[in-house]
């Protein structure tokens, strides 16, 4: 190692430090949240501009699905959160098995969404596309605020599943213990809030009328 | 505690090899790393500023086609925002030296640190990589005001994301160097007993953070427009070229303050140190510095009143934009006062501070000349803007940065440059610089717009006098570079500490070893600048 020599100062980068690396995934998180915000921001603006043609579009949208699936991250946010509390008492079997079912949740919540898009793609909404270009100005705004805003959110549930799995086989590795469980918290920070994202984005895209 | 075998080998020789470089987590080796790559865009970006000023010489087409200059003004632009001026002062000297301040041997997050100059360089080589395919480089303007960045043939989407990326690799640093002062200041170093560099720097990082986010967002929009065609700024398909303009000043105004408030930084470091005296309201400038950094954040509009905004809102713009002068004025003031009966040791450092206060108090009061309503109705869009912020970041931060390479190269490489060369290069670039963009403020004010390759024959003399200026000062800037590199190589050894200088990291041999100290470091008994003790 680099640092296996001489004087070694006692607040060293290099130790591990758990404080840190919590306070630097809540700043990032706070990116995030402003990287949404700004999103959010416009798709506001565009609403204000187009109220009628937003309303009408967003009829198109399927609540069922968007209300199981807000459901489905509400529960996996719970069980995640249940992992850590597992972990910090040493269990870490019962750890990995909620982490395991936070993954699942991960995986209906792409597969529904999957079929919502699809839906959507069928009828030629997705931007580029035939219908779409024909639709009037402020209905494709709207499907194109759609696309991107669950799409990056798609996104975060992509990163923040394979962040998961990193915990799972870290923790199976016996590398996150009830000492050292980090690793394991920050995963739940970020899976928190691809969850708060998404009760954003569901009233707002699916609800308000 | 430790058996010191190896701490006789400085940061330099510890590893060998190109490898050991570009893959160190060492927060040391990536400032150099950032040192290296800045100054080699610095370089091709100032190229591009002379030929952009050789064009302009003479009215009429010299050599650059109207679409080049478009092409070169933007370039150019970029490459001195992104590439150079925003990372600029914490990416080489907050990498440096924030952690030896502080006291301790590393960032909070070191292969983070590294992540974010491979980002730096991977979204430089996509900046650059808009030379050689397609259309060529974008001709929007640095700022890529939609419709037409949405329109253009040229490479506005390799552009763009390279801007993305380069925000992505700007997070990273800030977010690292915040929990770094949280986290890692040596036992006794409270808030208050931080240097003023440390404090800048932390100022500068929560900008980064709160203001990145949104223009990483906005140039993902304009890339969707350009990919898909939606019509989000776009007025002919429903789009508001309006709401871009808000988004993007949301971010850039407060990136002026990126750029500013590390320099400020540098400057209350420089000052007691060349006048062995402490600095003159140390909270004063250290909470003028959040001030700064939070009403900058209020202020965009003033980029737009041309653009079509409400009475009442551009009247509020432009008296926040006042409001920013205060905490300005309050550093300024605390500076002189810091010099007052100080005993004054002229180094070239102290002359690029000097030089800094000077143009950046010319680029300031211009500042408030724009940011009033009236004048900015004539003044916008013209050269005066251009001579403005010329003034602001390049002679106010370009020349904090100059300080700094002046003031720590010897603690990095251990050696001293020839300080009468240092001086005399020092006043050719202050010389060219002025002469370089004092008549762009006339010429802007006679009414001459930017942005053109052209322009009328009554503006011909100041034109011609800016572009001699731009020979002067290239020939400083090589002079400046050579002798320091030289001075590198084979200047004079310098001990543990040439300026007499009284923060932490004087105490360390030059250049550092790997840990940063081969001692606990022991703090000023009476906070950071108590030159008396002893
Ligand atoms: C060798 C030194 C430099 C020269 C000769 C130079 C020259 C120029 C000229 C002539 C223009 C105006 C183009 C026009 O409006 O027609 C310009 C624009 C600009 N310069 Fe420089 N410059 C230099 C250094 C810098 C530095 C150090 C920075 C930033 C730190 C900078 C930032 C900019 C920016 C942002 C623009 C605006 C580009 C745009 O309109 O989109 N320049 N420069
Ligand atoms: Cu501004």
């Amino acid at each position: 190692m680099e640092h296996a020599t001489g004087f070694v100062l006692p607040n060293s980068g290099h130790n591990r430090d758990a404080e840190a690396s919590k306070m630097g995934m809540w700043l990032f998180l706070f990116t995030e949240l402003l990287l949404f915000g700004g999103l959010f921001l416009v798709y506001m603006v565009y609403r204000m501009l187009n109220p009628e043609a937003f309303l009408l579009s967003s009829f198109e949208l399927n609540i069922t699905l968007g209300t199981i699936n807000t459901v489905v991250l509400l529960v996996s946010s719970m069980t995640i959160a249940m992992s850590i509390t597992a972990i910090m008492r040493g269990d870490s079997k019962k750890s990995v098995l909620l982490l395991y079912l936070t993954l699942a949740a991960s995986v209906i919540f792409m597969i529904i969404k999957f079929f919502e898009w699809s839906a959507k793609i069928n009828y030629g909404y997705f931007p580029g596309m035939e219908v779409y270009q024909n639709l009037p100005d402020g209905e494709s705004l709207f499907f194109f605020l759609y696309f991107f805003m669950t799409g990056l959110h798609a996104l975060h549930v992509i990163i923040g599943a394979v962040l998961i799995a990193v915990v799972i086989y870290r923790t199976q590795k016996g590398l996150v213990t009830a000492q050292k469980y980090t690793l394991t918290e920050n995963a739940g920070l970020y899976w928190h809030l691809v969850d708060l994202i998404w009760i954003f984005l569901f009233p707002l895209l699916y609800l308000i009328h | 505690m430790a058996t010191a075998v190896a701490t006789d080998l400085n940061f330099f020789q510890v590893k060998r090899g190109f490898f050991s470089w570009i893959f160190s987590i060492d927060h040391k080796r990536i400032g150099l790393l950032y040192m290296y790559s800045l100054i080699t865009f610095f370089l091709v970006g100032a190229t591009l500023g002379v030929l952009m000023r050789l064009e302009l010489l003479n009215p009429g087409k010299d050599f650059l086609e109207a679409q080049t200059y478009n092409q070169v003004f933007t370039l150019h632009g970029v490459i001195m925002i992104f590439l150079f001026i925003i990372p600029s002062i914490p990416a080489v000297f907050g990498n440096f030296f924030l952690p030896i301040m502080i006291g301790t041997d590393d960032v909070a997050f070191p292969r983070l640190n590294l992540l974010s100059w491979w980002l730096y360089i991977i979204g430089a080589l996509m900046a650059l990589s808009t030379l050689v395919f397609g259309d060529g480089p974008a001709d929007t303007g640095w700022t890529f005001y939609a419709p037409y960045s949405v329109n253009t043939s040229t490479n506005v989407t390799i552009s763009v994301l390279a801007a993305f990326v380069l925000g992505f690799s700007s997070i990273l640093t800030g977010l690292n160097f915040i929990v770094t002062i949280h986290r890692l200041r040596t036992p006794g170093m409270t808030f208050m007993k931080m240097p003023l560099f440390a404090w800048s720097l932390y100022a500068t990082s929560w900008i980064q953070l709160l203001a990145t986010p949104i223009i990483g967002i906005t140039l993902m929009m304009i890339v969707a427009e350009r990919v898909f065609g939606v019509g989000l700024f776009d007025p002919s398909i429903g789009g508001d070229p309006i709401l871009y303009q808000h988004l993007f000043w949301i971010y850039s105004h407060p990136a002026v303050y990126i750029m500013a408030l590390p320099a400020f930084g540098i400057i209350s470091e420089l000052l007691p140190t060349f006048s062995q005296r402490t600095i003159f309201g140390y909270s004063a400038i250290a909470f003028s510095s959040l001030a700064i950094a939070f009403i900058g954040y209020f202020v965009w509009g003033h980029h737009m009143f041309t653009s079509g905004m409400s009475g009442p809102a551009r009247i509020i713009f432009s008296i926040l934009t006042f409001l920013v002068a205060i905490p300005t004025a309050i550093k300024v003031f605390n500076w002189v006062a810091t010099l007052y009966k100080g005993s004054i040791n002229v180094q070239p450092p102290l002359l690029y501070a000097l030089a800094f206060i000077f143009q950046f108090s010319v680029g300031g009061l211009t500042g408030v000349v724009l940011g009033a309503l009236a004048a900015d109705i004539h003044l916008h869009d013209t050269y005066f803007v251009v001579g403005h912020f010329h003034y602001v970041m390049f002679g106010g931060a370009g020349f904090a940065f100059f300080g700094a390479l002046h003031y720590w190269i010897p603690k990095i490489w251990g050696r001293m440059y020839n300080i009468r060369v240092a001086n005399i290069a020092f006043s050719i670039l202050f010389v060219g610089f002025n002469v370089l963009y004092f008549p762009m403020l006339v010429v802007g004010l006679m009414g001459m717009p930017r942005r053109y390759y052209d322009y009328l024959p009554e503006f011909h003399l100041p034109n011609m006098i800016s572009t001699y200026g731009s020979w002067i000062l290239a020939v400083g800037l090589l002079l400046m570079l050579g002798n320091l590199i030289v001075g590198v190589r084979k200047g004079k050894k310098v001990g543990r500490n040439p300026w007499n200088g009284i923060t932490l990291e004087w105490q360390t041999p030059s250049p550092p070893p790997l840990q940063n100290f081969d001692k606990m470091p022991e703090l000023p008994k009476g906070g950071p600048y108590d030159f008396k003790q002893e």
